[in-house]
C-alpha cells in the first residue's frame, strides 16, 4: 500500500509549467507571464476552433520562384477595398439620402467636420484607384498566363468583382447629389435605358420609377453601401479560398526547374 | 464472365419493404429518412421564400406601378406666342425639391409651321428639355431657332426634331390643355421623326421602325389613351 497519504491542497502542488517553458525559454519575468497570458489565450481558442490549421493554409503557402511585385495587385486592390469599406463607414455617420438633404449633409461634412473633408477624400480618390488596381490586377493575372487550368474559375469570379466594383463607381457617383454627379447618373441611367427590350424596365427598376423619384437617391444609396459590398467581400471571399487552394503561378519566364538526370533522359 | 445486370431491365422496388429497408412498415412507398429530407428541404425553402419575395417584389414593384396624370398651370393663354418659345418651370417630380422641376419651353400651335392633328392637347406645344440622345437639358437659342444641347452637340430645329448629333429622335412632348384662360401642362409623351404621339420613353431609344417594339412602352407611365 503505498498511496496511503492524503493528497497535497491545491496550494500546495507545483505548477504546471507555462507555455513558455515548454518551450525551452528559461526566463521568469513579467514580460514572459504577459506573453504566456497570450499564447494561453489563443491555445484556448485554438482548442475549441482549431482556426490555426486554416490559418496555416491560408498563410504559409509555397510561393513559385520568379513571385515579384506584379504579385501584390490583388491584395493592393482588397486593401482598397477595405479602406473605402472604412471610410464607407465614416461618410454613412454624416451622410442623408434624401434628395433634399444629401447635398447639404455632405457639405456639412466636408466643410464643418474635423478631418472631414480628408476622409471624403479618401473615399472619392480610393475608388478611383481601387478601379485602377482591378485592371492592373486583372492584366498581370491576363499576361501571365494565370487564368489557365486550373484557375478559369477564379478568373471568372474576377469578372464579377470587376462589373461589382464598377457599379460600386456607379452608384457612388451619384451620392453628392451636386450638378455634376445628377446629370451623370441621368446621362448614365439613359445608356443602360439603350439595352433591347430589357432597357426601359431596368431603368423603372434603377430609379423605382419613370423619372428620377423620392426613393432614387436611397435606392442607390442601399445598392452602394449593402448590397453591392456584400456582393464583394463574399466573392473576394471565395476568390481568395481559391488562390489559396490552387496556389499562384510562376510567372511566364521561368523556366521548370528539372534535375539534371531526368533532363539528360529526356533527351 | 460475369455480365452485369441490366438495369432497365429489372423492376424498381415500389415499396421500402420490396427495397429491403430494415423496419420496413406495410405498404410504404417513401422511406421515411426520404421523407425526412424532403420536408426539411421544403421548410427551408419556405423559410426563405418568406423574407425574399416580399423584398423582391417591394424592389421590382414602381416597374409596374403607374404614374398618376398630374397637369399644372404654367400661366394664362396670353402669355405664351406662336412664332418663339417662352420658357416655364415645371415640377416633374413632387417631394424632391429643385431636383423634381425641369424647363419646359411653350408655344401657341402655328399652321404654317406645325402639320400635326390639332385636338384638345395641342393648341399649345410643350417641348421637353431633355434631350433624346442621353438625357442632358437642352436649351433654346433663339438667334438660331435652335435647341442645343451642351453635353455631346445633339442639335434639334424649332420643332424639336433632330437637325444633327447623335440624338434619336425629337424632343419629348408633354399634353397641354386650357383651362379657365390658363395653359395647363399635363404628362409627357414622346414623338417619332414625323411627330406621332407615343407613350414615353427614356432618352436613347428610338421609336421609329422597329424600335418602338425593341423599346417598349413601361407600365409606368402611358400616353393619354386615343391620341
Amino acid at each position: 500500500m503505498a498511496n496511503l497519504k492524503p493528497p497535497l491542497p491545491r496550494a500546495l502542488r507545483p505548477k504546471p509549467k507555462g507555455p513558455s517553458e515548454d518551450n525551452g525559454h528559461t526566463e521568469t519575468g513579467p514580460k514572459q507571464k504577459l506573453a504566456d497570458v497570450g499564447v494561453s489565450a489563443v491555445d484556448w481558442v485554438d482548442e475549441r476552433t482549431s482556426l490555426s490549421a486554416g490559418a496555416r493554409w491560408l498563410m504559409f503557402r509555397k510561393v513559385p520562384k520568379g513571385t515579384n511585385w506584379f504579385y501584390t495587385l490583388g491584395s493592393a486592390t482588397m486593401f482598397a477595398f477595405l479602406s473605402q469599406a472604412v471610410t464607407g463607414v465614416i461618410l454613412a455617420m454624416y451622410y442623408d439620402p434624401s434628395a433634399t438633404r444629401a447635398y447639404e449633409s455632405m457639405r456639412y461634412l466636408t466643410n464643418e467636420v474635423f478631418l472631414g473633408e480628408f476622409v471624403r477624400g479618401m473615399h472619392k480618390w480610393g475608388s478611383t484607384v481601387m478601379v485602377i488596381l482591378v485592371f492592373l490586377h486583372m492584366g498581370r493575372t491576363f499576361f501571365f498566363g494565370a487564368y489557365k487550368y486550373p484557375r478559369e474559375l477564379n478568373w471568372v469570379i474576377g469578372v464579377v468583382l470587376l462589373i461589382l466594383t464598377l457599379f460600386m463607381s456607379f452608384t457612388g457617383y451619384l451620392l453628392p447629389f451636386d450638378q455634376r454627379s445628377f446629370w451623370a447618373t441621368t446621362v448614365g441611367v439613359a445608356i443602360n435605358g439603350t439595352g433591347p427590350l430589357v432597357g426601359p424596365y431596368l431603368n423603372d427598376f434603377l430609379r423605382a420609377g419613370p423619372e428620377f423619384g423620392v426613393t432614387t437617391l436611397s435606392r442607390f444609396y442601399a445598392l452602394h453601401m449593402l448590397v453591392l459590398p456584400g456582393a464583394i467581400a463574399a466573392m473576394i471571399g471565395a476568390h481568395l479560398y481559391l488562390v489559396a487552394r490552387l496556389g499562384t503561378t510562376a510567372p511566364p519566364w521561368m523556366k521548370a526547374d528539372i534535375p539534371a538526370d531526368v533532363r539528360k533522359d529526356d533527351a | 464472365m460475369s455480365v452485369a445486370p441490366d438495369r432497365k431491365q429489372q423492376r424498381k422496388p415500389k415499396t421500402t419493404e420490396e427495397s429491403r429497408i430494415p423496419g420496413a412498415f406495410e405498404g410504404e412507398t417513401v422511406s421515411r429518412r426520404r421523407f425526412m429530407t424532403g420536408t426539411v428541404h421544403a421548410a427551408g425553402g419556405i423559410a426563405a421564400a418568406a423574407f425574399t419575395l416580399p423584398a423582391v417584389g417591394l424592389a421590382v414593384a414602381p416597374v409596374f406601378e403607374k404614374e398618376e396624370e398630374h397637369w399644372e398651370v404654367v400661366g394664362p393663354t396670353a402669355d405664351f406666342s406662336d412664332d418663339t418659345y417662352t420658357p416655364r418651370t415645371l415640377t416633374l417630380v413632387r417631394g424632391i425639391g429643385d431636383v423634381g422641376k425641369s424647363t419646359v419651353y411653350l408655344r401657341k400651335y402655328n399652321p404654317t409651321i406645325d402639320s400635326e392633328e390639332r385636338d384638345e392637347y395641342n393648341e399649345y406645344i410643350a417641348i421637353s428639355t431633355r434631350c433624346m440622345h442621353l438625357g442632358c437639358p437642352v436649351r433654346f437659342v433663339e438667334a438660331s431657332q435652335r435647341f442645343i444641347c451642351p453635353c455631346h452637340g445633339g442639335v434639334y430645329d424649332f420643332q424639336g426634331k433632330v437637325n444633327g448629333g447623335p440624338p434619336v429622335r425629337p424632343l419629348d412632348r408633354f399634353y397641354t390643355r386650357v383651362r379657365n384662360g390658363n395653359v395647363e401642362v399635363g404628362p409627357r409623351f414622346s414623338v417619332n421623326s414625323e411627330l406621332r404621339r407615343f407613350s414615353p420613353r427614356d432618352p436613347g431609344q428610338p421609336i421609329d421602325g422597329i424600335g418602338q417594339y425593341v423599346y417598349p412602352a413601361r407600365p409606368s407611365v402611358r400616353k393619354i389613351p386615343g391620341t
